[in-house]
């Protein structure tokens, strides 16, 4: 608060603000992407118009509300938290289940683990997830591994983690990070990656309940913007099923979180300039993913382009690649593409030139019908 | 307070001072209206950080200006009570179980170093000289008390009943280990004995125990959680965050140190600069005792009052029991390498936990002679028993290594478990099939 005080007082006196990194709300640039309301299926009831924070915040307060057991905590979240996403909770379910720890990320997830494994539901939040790394131990070593080295007499299945990801556009190193891939090498976790508050809110609920260790990652350039009709009742979204999002006979495109909505402009763009027709494919679950909707579809197409903001080598595209490659290989009709950020630290002001744009993505959908 | 700061900034902005400066600067003389320093015997700071009053006086806190904190003892080296009114007074029956269960563990641990070294089994870590620390904490706790400990509490286990065929399935990794041969040899785990299974990674288990006892605490089970590491363990940062949240959120956890003077061959003047362990536990919030690790009594009483504590406060407890490894780390060691043989020798004729306790149950003749030779041949002959059957088990069966990675089979496991079957099987002699369960 007093840095805040600090930077109207200095605009006061005439000198730019310094950037204040940790403080949400900050004008962005302009998206370079359209975002498209999911509809939500008539079956699951009333719907309001959320977006994604409500979301979350609604996915949230269904399990505190069924799950005696259910816990929300981690660095700030008591008052709402820094991107307002558990806003009402600690009024309405107390401070011992929704409640500040210290700073401290091995020891939210550490204790996470620890509530798990004693039979309970901890919903634990990273405040942004390039700050996930101190824990990738206790992750990694711990949480992973549970089940499979005690022979299944302990788990830590109860274990959600929550993290905000991705571009924001002024984020640069350390707000922009989608760390992926790093836990997709980790057998025994799951990683979830929703592109929308419909999709969110169904997502979560399902790694909430999932008996599985679950890192669950939001795009956080969506918190605001992405606003939808969404059911308010209980309902989930299973995890490990990908979706198609268009259906098409060309090309595969796929996608998750942000860039689903990157890749809808790509497939009118190549519609509109190229008359090619694209198939969009949301992965929503990054592990363990969905190898046969995905090999369906480029069998049919048998071109593939796969997009994600996280840098290029050792990126999850390269996984899906390989996979399709070897399912797919008589059926493809050009190499897999690969759009992805560059093999860089996260860029701050050429954040522009580091992004796998929908103009970088166009160029590939080229590429691939012009093989 | 938010025309707190307001008034606060425009002040300081006044008088020249940059927020933004890293060091405190005196302020300026510039000042428009001067500030009379004003004090008074009730000036206290407001800060919201700390509980102090102010010092006109400039001077360092010297660690070493303070007494080490003291070894709590109930015991002599001799086996005498030194206050009778900390003698636990425990029931005879109770006194030999201590006992019986101290020599069984040492039993065992020499068997199965040796068996390590005929190759029969590929890895293991001997208790010696910490039996007193396990035997004395395991008997003043509920057996319900989850334990997550680090991988030299055996006897914790052996106390609780575990049995000694379940100790030697787990090492030789065979079928009829409950750990579904998944890990490297003394990496135990017991539900039943509310024991978690041990996990390599050090001090690990440490937030984990902060947050276990919280959810005990919220299920209001009456129970406490005990956590077990060394001193070379907590160094680690998991050490720091487990004390910090289990002191700030009310957790009942106890938090016992074995500092046994090596973290394989690091001594503890390479470990820590403090006064131990125990030292850090009033920085976090924490009540704390250092204990004689090889007062089998010392460590019950400590270990019964501080559940005692941490049950009935909700918050956490530190118990550091001063002890020694008198055996090599593992098996992967030869302490002879940096340590002298005197040395270990001193603390395995001097003051053992197990020669203490003999000694007192001698002069309490509730033990003799004639009942130690008759109790060494009757809990060899255990052993070797459980041993022979253990060693003739076959190994799991070969798809074990596909479950439990998650709680349901995904598709992409199951593909590469067929695989794996087929290429097995097609290659049958070079895999030693026979030496397993069946598909």
């Amino acid at each position: 608060m007093a840095l805040r005080l600090t930077r109207r007082l200095l605009t006061v006196q005439g000198r730019r603000p310094p950037a204040v990194v940790r403080s949400p709300g900050l004008p962005r640039r302009s998206s370079t992407f359209t975002y498209v309301p999911d509809t939500a299926p008539a079956q699951l009831g009333t719907a309001k118009r959320m977006n994604l924070c409500q979301a979350l915040t609604s996915a949230m307060d269904i399990s505190l509300e069924k799950d005696p057991t259910a816990v929300v905590f981690g660095e700030d979240v008591a008052f709402g938290g820094v991107f307002r996403c558990t806003v009402g909770l600690k009024d309405k379910y107390g401070k011992d289940r929704v409640f500040n720890t210290p700073l401290c990320e091995q020891g939210i997830v550490g204790f996470a683990i620890g509530m798990a494994m004693a039979g309970a539901t901890p919903i634990a939040e990273i405040q942004f997830a390039d700050y996930i790394f101190p824990a990738f131990d206790q992750i990694v070593n711990e949480a992973a591994k549970y089940r499979y080295r005690a022979g299944n007499l302990f788990d830590s299945g109860g274990l959600t983690i929550r993290a905000p990801c991705g571009a924001v556009g002024h984020g640069a190193l350390y707000h922009s990070q989608s760390p992926e891939a790093y836990f997709a090498h980790t057998p025994g976790l799951k990683v979830v990656i929703p592109r929308g508050p419909f999709q969110a809110k169904g997502l979560l609920l399902s790694c909430i309940r999932d008996e599985n260790p679950c890192i669950f990652f939001e795009p956080k350039i969506l918190y605001r913007s992405a606003v939808e009709e969404v059911p308010t009742g209980d309902y989930t979204i299973p995890l490990s099923e990908a979706e198609v999002v268009v259906e098409g006979s060309d090309a595969t495109l796929v996608g998750w979180g942000t860039q689903l909505h990157v890749l809808r402009d790509v497939v009118n763009m190549a519609q509109e300039k190229l008359q090619v027709s694209c198939e969009l494919i949301d992965l929503r679950t990054i592990l363990p993913w969905d190898v046969d909707l995905v090999a369906k579809s480029v069998t049919k197409t048998g071109r593939l382009l796969i997009a994600h903001e996280a840098p290029l080598t050792g990126g999850f595209a390269a996984e899906i690649a390989s996979t399709i490659q070897t399912e797919c290989f008589l059926n493809l009709e050009a190499p897999i593409q690969r759009v992805c950020g560059y093999d860089t630290p996260f860029p701050h002001i050429l954040e522009p030139f580091y992004m796998p744009d929908k103009w970088r993505c166009f160029e590939a959908v080229k590429k691939l019908v012009n093989y | 307070m938010a025309t707190r700061g307001v008034l606060l900034c425009s002040r300081v902005l006044k008088w020249r001072l940059f927020v933004q400066k890293a060091h405190c600067t005196f302020l300026s003389t510039r000042i428009d209206q001067q500030q009379k320093p004003s004090y008074s015997a009730d000036d206290k700071p407001l800060f919201p950080g700390s509980r102090s009053k102010y010092t006109e006086k400039l001077e360092f806190i010297q660690p070493t200006s303070y007494e080490g904190i003291p070894v709590y003892r109930v015991l002599d080296r001799k086996g005498n009570i030194i206050d009778p009114n900390h003698d636990p007074k425990l029931s005879k029956e109770a006194i030999l179980k201590m006992y019986k269960d101290m020599t069984l563990l040492n039993t065992m641990d020499r068997i199965l170093y040796e068996s390590q070294r005929q190759g029969r089994i590929s890895f293991y870590m001997t208790n010696y000289g910490e039996e007193g620390t396990q035997i004395g904490s395991a008997a003043g706790l509920n057996p319900n008390d989850l334990i997550l400990g680090q991988y030299r509490e055996a006897g914790i286990l052996l106390y609780r009943g575990f049995p000694i065929e379940s100790f030697m399935n787990q090492c030789y990794g065979n079928c009829m280990d409950i750990g579904k041969g998944r890990q490297m040899p003394v990496h135990y785990g017991s539900a039943e004995h509310r024991f978690v299974t041990i996990s390599s990674p050090l001090a690990t288990q440490m937030p984990q125990a902060s947050g276990a006892a919280y959810a005990y605490k919220r299920a209001e089970n009456g129970l406490c959680v005990v956590c077990y590491f060394g001193e070379g363990a907590a160094s680690e940062g998991d050490a720091h965050a487990a004390f910090n949240f289990a002191a700030v959120l009310d957790c009942p956890v106890i938090f016992f140190c074995r500092n046994n003077g090596y973290a394989i061959s690091t001594p503890t003047q390479d470990q820590y600069r403090g006064d131990g362990i125990a030292i850090r536990g009033p920085s976090y919030g924490i009540d704390t005792i250092r204990v004689d690790g090889n007062d089998v009594f010392a460590v019950y009483n400590a270990t019964k009052a501080a559940r005692q504590i941490c049950i009935s406060q909700c918050k956490p407890i530190l118990i550091e029991a001063m002890t020694y490894r008198i055996g090599h780390h593992s098996t992967s060691d030869d302490s002879s390498a940096y340590r002298s043989i005197d040395e270990v020798n001193y603390w395995d004729k001097e003051n053992h936990p197990i020669s203490r306790l003999r000694s007192y149950m001698i002069i309490q003749k509730l033990w003799s002679e004639d009942d130690e030779k008759t109790w060494m041949k009757e809990s060899r002959k255990k052993i070797l028993e459980a041993f022979g059957k253990a060693e003739k088990q076959k190994k799991p069966k070969p798809t074990e290594l596909f479950y439990d990675v998650y709680k349901e089979m995904p598709k992409h496991l199951e593909k590469q478990m067929n695989e794996m079957k087929r290429h097995a099987t097609e290659y049958k002699d070079v895999y030693q099939l026979n030496n397993y369960e069946q598909f």
